[in-house]
């Protein structure tokens, strides 16, 4: 028997009778990060690093909650289990599952560059892996951040000098974080959509700094976005809610926008590729350092993936979950309350 | 390549077609007259003669790439678009850059003709390690073609009279008369800028055919078009948009694709020399055989074919059902009204008494009302016809589709409820979704499979069947997945044919996913024997 296997309601460790980000409630969940499809609600009891607690607690309100410092090592029926930074958003985490002598890391999402606000990436020495494969393909090589920073700046001070809002949508528990830190204020003042303003009001309040942001509320008129940039979750862009803003000029932040495809079906003015998750050539960097010979990919495109490992000569099987992960549309936490 | 590569990326990079105008605009006044012909050329859908082919291209792609072929190809499959997955999956450019302009860069192109294969691929290869990502894909579409970036005939035809307009040494042209000369037969190897957009007489091109003017679909009643007695109706035909040009005793048929198609319909040739003044109809190629329309299906065999023998001739008969005149003598008369347009229409067509067999006037169907209309409507079937085409009296001939003057009014499409059996991924923009379905009707218990469709559901839809397809899969086949038969779905089509080709013994024109009927189990979905009472 596997140390970890997945089941209908997630990945289980049957000796320590724990699931890892499962999606049907369980007594017990590990949880690798405060994203909707891997921190469901329902649960009896949930274990997470401390960074994430304020999240966590903030999307799922009253949970029972045990946290570990990243590293710290605690042991469930013999099986010792600990968190380590997974550079995906503030307080994410891989798993390290260790049972007689046999180490499983579930990644959970991950990246391996420094984003300067989520804990940076450990490279964790394992037998089995069990990695996401969001954008496991050949064509998904990101450009360097700092290239991707430098045009969004750019491209409102451009905005701004015609008197247009700037409107990026992005994720609101990490990219809206991430981007928020890279913003160059001097061009103007950054607003939020209730939904990242209120994520980072938690962030800010478990004791994390962040930039100035101010949260769009009712008494703001248009004039005050003229020179303005407007962060707002993808879902913003196909509601009413992005109607107090005129003829803005809109871009979107996402991995998807590698693909011209994508950019081209979001209508989107720009598309600025800044992704949370490893591109091909990390995945393919992560799995080789790991050592690991037994490799299972769950999100995205598992099937091509585990092939290619396969006849790179590990031996790997791709792990099926309900959610289909991060697509372009679908936010992992959809919340709409402004 | 860089004006055409800044271009391709300040078009690629707004949905605002001001901007759009502007980048051509600015274009047009930095680029050679070489440059500007070859940009005209690809955003009118001609491109050079392919002198590579597509699988030569992904196998050069995949060994540069360091990948192995079928990962390439799965990974095509998901971007949807070769010139980009080639661009993307290749190692950054790592050579210097070689200063070559766009047609600088289509001869290097057409140069590779005669080439052989190692020739060819070292100067493939040697161009994408010289060329950034985003240069790289403009290259292999020069290659591949298919280059599509939001850009319409008539957005470039507003740049070059703006452009004109603005530029003191050339002529002014109207935005009509330039997106008149960019129809036909121009070759961008030969034509010169001077040639294509400025020359005043371009006598030279007797077959360059007139913009269509194309209609947009009736959604509701046609109460809203106001009094029935301003509306001329014609029957819709089920056939394929042809302007049918005779100047100077040569005849040229075009079809709607702007492709020359006088080849494949030897039967209209003797109209070269038929007695009267020279024209240009607007009109539909349509099989037609014992005074009544044939299926399109007939006429499909004659679409694919490049030469026509007697016997597939005297099989699917075609004729020419006129419904406009453009030109008359070496008039154009498009400026004129749909009356009067129409009224030198039947003059011409009845001094033509020995052509009848193959050129045919649409006639008006006379109606006071439109309840009228609306009961003539409900025959359009058994005609073989497919709705109404309604038309104002007074309007002209315009250019493109356009709202107002000409709406077609279509029946039905026929509908059956059909069960999904498989799943596969969609190509480009839905790469992560599943869109493309298989649907099935009952024989007896079991389910066969029947038609596939895609396009009909919203992107909510599409998400929610992903995940549900993800949840459901019973079987894996590369790309495609066999899901648990439960999900009914209405499936409409514009029609229906016998075919020995399938396993249902079917075939659908146009199938299209109507509604989802959550309302309904797989066990009441249609059958197969409903499905052949369709075929009638
Ligand atoms: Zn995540
Ligand atoms: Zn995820």
């Amino acid at each position: 028997m596997n140390v970890i296997e997945s089941t209908d309601r997630g990945l289980y460790c049957a000796k320590a009778d724990v699931y890892i980000d499962p999606w049907k409630p369980v007594p017990r969940a590990l949880i690798t990060h405060g994203h909707s499809d891997h921190a469901r609600p329902g649960h009896d009891a949930y274990a997470c690093v401390k960074s994430s607690k304020a999240i966590l607690r903030h999307r799922l309100g009253p949970i029972k909650m045990t946290t570990y410092n990243y590293g710290e090592t605690f042991t469930i029926n013999g099986v010792k289990f600990s968190f380590h930074p997974a550079g995906h958003v503030i307080g994410s985490a891989q798993i390290r599952i260790e049972q007689d002598g046999e180490v499983w890391v579930v990644t959970g999402d991950y990246k391996l560059e420094d984003d300067g606000i989520s804990e940076t990436y450990e490279q964790l020495q394992c037998h089995a892996m069990i990695t996401e494969s969001t954008f496991g393909l050949p064509v998904y090589d990101w450009t360097d951040q700092e290239e991707v920073y430098n045009d969004i700046n750019n491209w409102w001070s451009e905005n701004a000098d015609d008197g247009t809002t700037t409107f990026l949508t992005a994720y609101s528990l990490g990219k809206a974080q991430r981007i928020l830190q890279h913003l160059d204020q001097s061009i103007g003042t950054v607003y939020c959509h209730g939904a990242i303003a209120n994520m980072n009001d938690a962030i800010v309040n478990s004791g994390i700094d962040l930039n100035p942001y101010h949260k769009v509320n009712a008494d703001n008129k248009a004039d005050d976005y003229k020179t303005a940039i407007v962060l707002s979750p993808p879902s913003a862009l196909n509601s009413a809610w992005i109607k107090r803003f005129k003829n803005p000029s809109v871009g979107v932040a996402s991995g998807w926008m590698a693909l011209r495809g994508a950019r081209r079906r979001r209508g989107a003015d720009r598309g600025f590729i800044l992704s949370d998750h490893c591109d091909w050539k990390s995945l393919n960097q992560a799995i080789t350092d790991s050592g690991a010979t037994r490799i299972y990919p769950t999100h995205g495109y598992t099937q091509i993936f585990s092939q290619w490992l396969t006849e790179k000569g590990y031996d790997s099987q791709p792990i099926e979950t309900a959610f289909i992960g991060e697509t372009l549309d679908a936010e992992p936490q959809e919340e709409t309350k402004v | 390549m860089k004006h055409f590569t800044n271009l391709f990326l300040a078009l690629d990079q707004t949905t605002k077609t001001t901007v759009k105008v502007q980048s051509l605009v600015d274009f047009f006044n930095a680029a050679s007259d070489s440059d500007k012909v070859w940009a005209i050329a690809l955003f009118t859908h001609r491109r050079p003669r392919r002198t590579v082919t597509t699988s030569l291209l992904r196998e050069w792609a995949a060994e540069k790439a360091g990948i192995p072929l079928w990962l390439f190809e799965e990974t095509y499959h998901v971007v949807g678009d070769l010139a980009e997955t080639i661009a993307k999956v290749l190692p950054a450019k790592s050579t210097a850059s070689t200063n070559r302009d766009l047609s600088e860069w289509i001869q290097y192109i057409m140069a590779l003709k005669d080439k052989d294969e190692e020739d060819k691929k070292q100067q493939i290869t040697e161009a994408w390690e010289s060329l950034t990502a985003d240069e790289r894909f403009l290259f292999n579409k020069l290659i591949t073609g298919g280059f599509r970036v939001g850009v319409s005939q008539k957005l470039v035809t507003k740049a070059l009279a703006k452009y004109l307009d603005s530029h003191t040494t050339a002529t002014s042209r109207e935005e009509n008369q330039i997106a008149h000369r960019l129809m036909g037969n121009w070759d961008p190897v030969t034509i010169s800028f001077q040639d294509l957009i400025l020359n005043e007489d371009p006598n030279d091109d007797l077959s360059r055919p007139y913009p269509f003017y194309l209609a947009y679909a009736l959604e509701d009643s046609p109460q809203d078009l106001g009094e029935p007695d301003d509306w001329a109706a014609e029957w819709k035909w089920d056939g394929i948009r042809g302007q049918l040009i005779r100047r100077e005793g040569q005849l040229f048929l075009w079809s709607r694709g702007e492709e020359l198609v006088t080849d494949k319909y030897p039967e209209l040739a003797r109209l070269a020399e038929a007695v009267g003044p020279d024209f240009v109809i607007d009109g539909e190629i349509l099989a037609y055989g014992d005074g009544m329309p044939l299926p399109f299906q007939a006429l499909q065999k004659r679409i694919g074919r490049k030469t026509v023998s007697k016997k597939l001739m005297a099989e699917v008969p075609i004729i020419i059902m006129a419904y406009d005149l453009l030109e008359i003598g070496t008039h154009d008369i498009r400026d004129q009204s749909y009356e009067k347009r129409r009224d030198q229409l039947k003059g011409l067509i009845s001094d033509l008494p020995l052509h009848h067999d193959i050129l045919k006037l649409s006639e008006l169907q006379a109606f006071d009302t439109w309840a009228e209309l609306s009961s003539l409507r409900d025959t359009a079937r058994e005609r073989l016809t497919e709705g109404f085409m309604l038309k104002r009296k007074t309007g002209d001939y315009k250019v493109g589709r356009k709202k107002g003057d000409w709406w077609k009014w279509k029946v039905d499409p026929m509908t059956i409820d059909a069960v999904m059996i498989y799943a596969m991924r969609g190509h480009g923009r839905r790469a992560n979704l599943y869109t493309d379905f298989t649907f099935a009707v009952w024989d007896g218990d079991r389910l066969v499979s029947f038609t596939k469709a895609y396009s009909g559901l919203t992107d909510a839809e599409f998400k929610e069947l992903t995940s549900f397809v993800n949840k459901n899969t019973v079987e894996r086949f590369g790309p495609v997945r066999s899901v648990t038969p439960v999900l009914v779905f209405e499936i409409a089509f514009k029609g229906i044919n016998e075919s020995k080709r399938h396993k249902s013994g079917v075939a659908l024109r146009f199938p299209r996913i109507k509604r989802w009927r959550r309302d309904k189990l797989a066990s009441e979905a249609d059958t197969l024997a409903n499905l052949k009472a369709l075929l009638r």
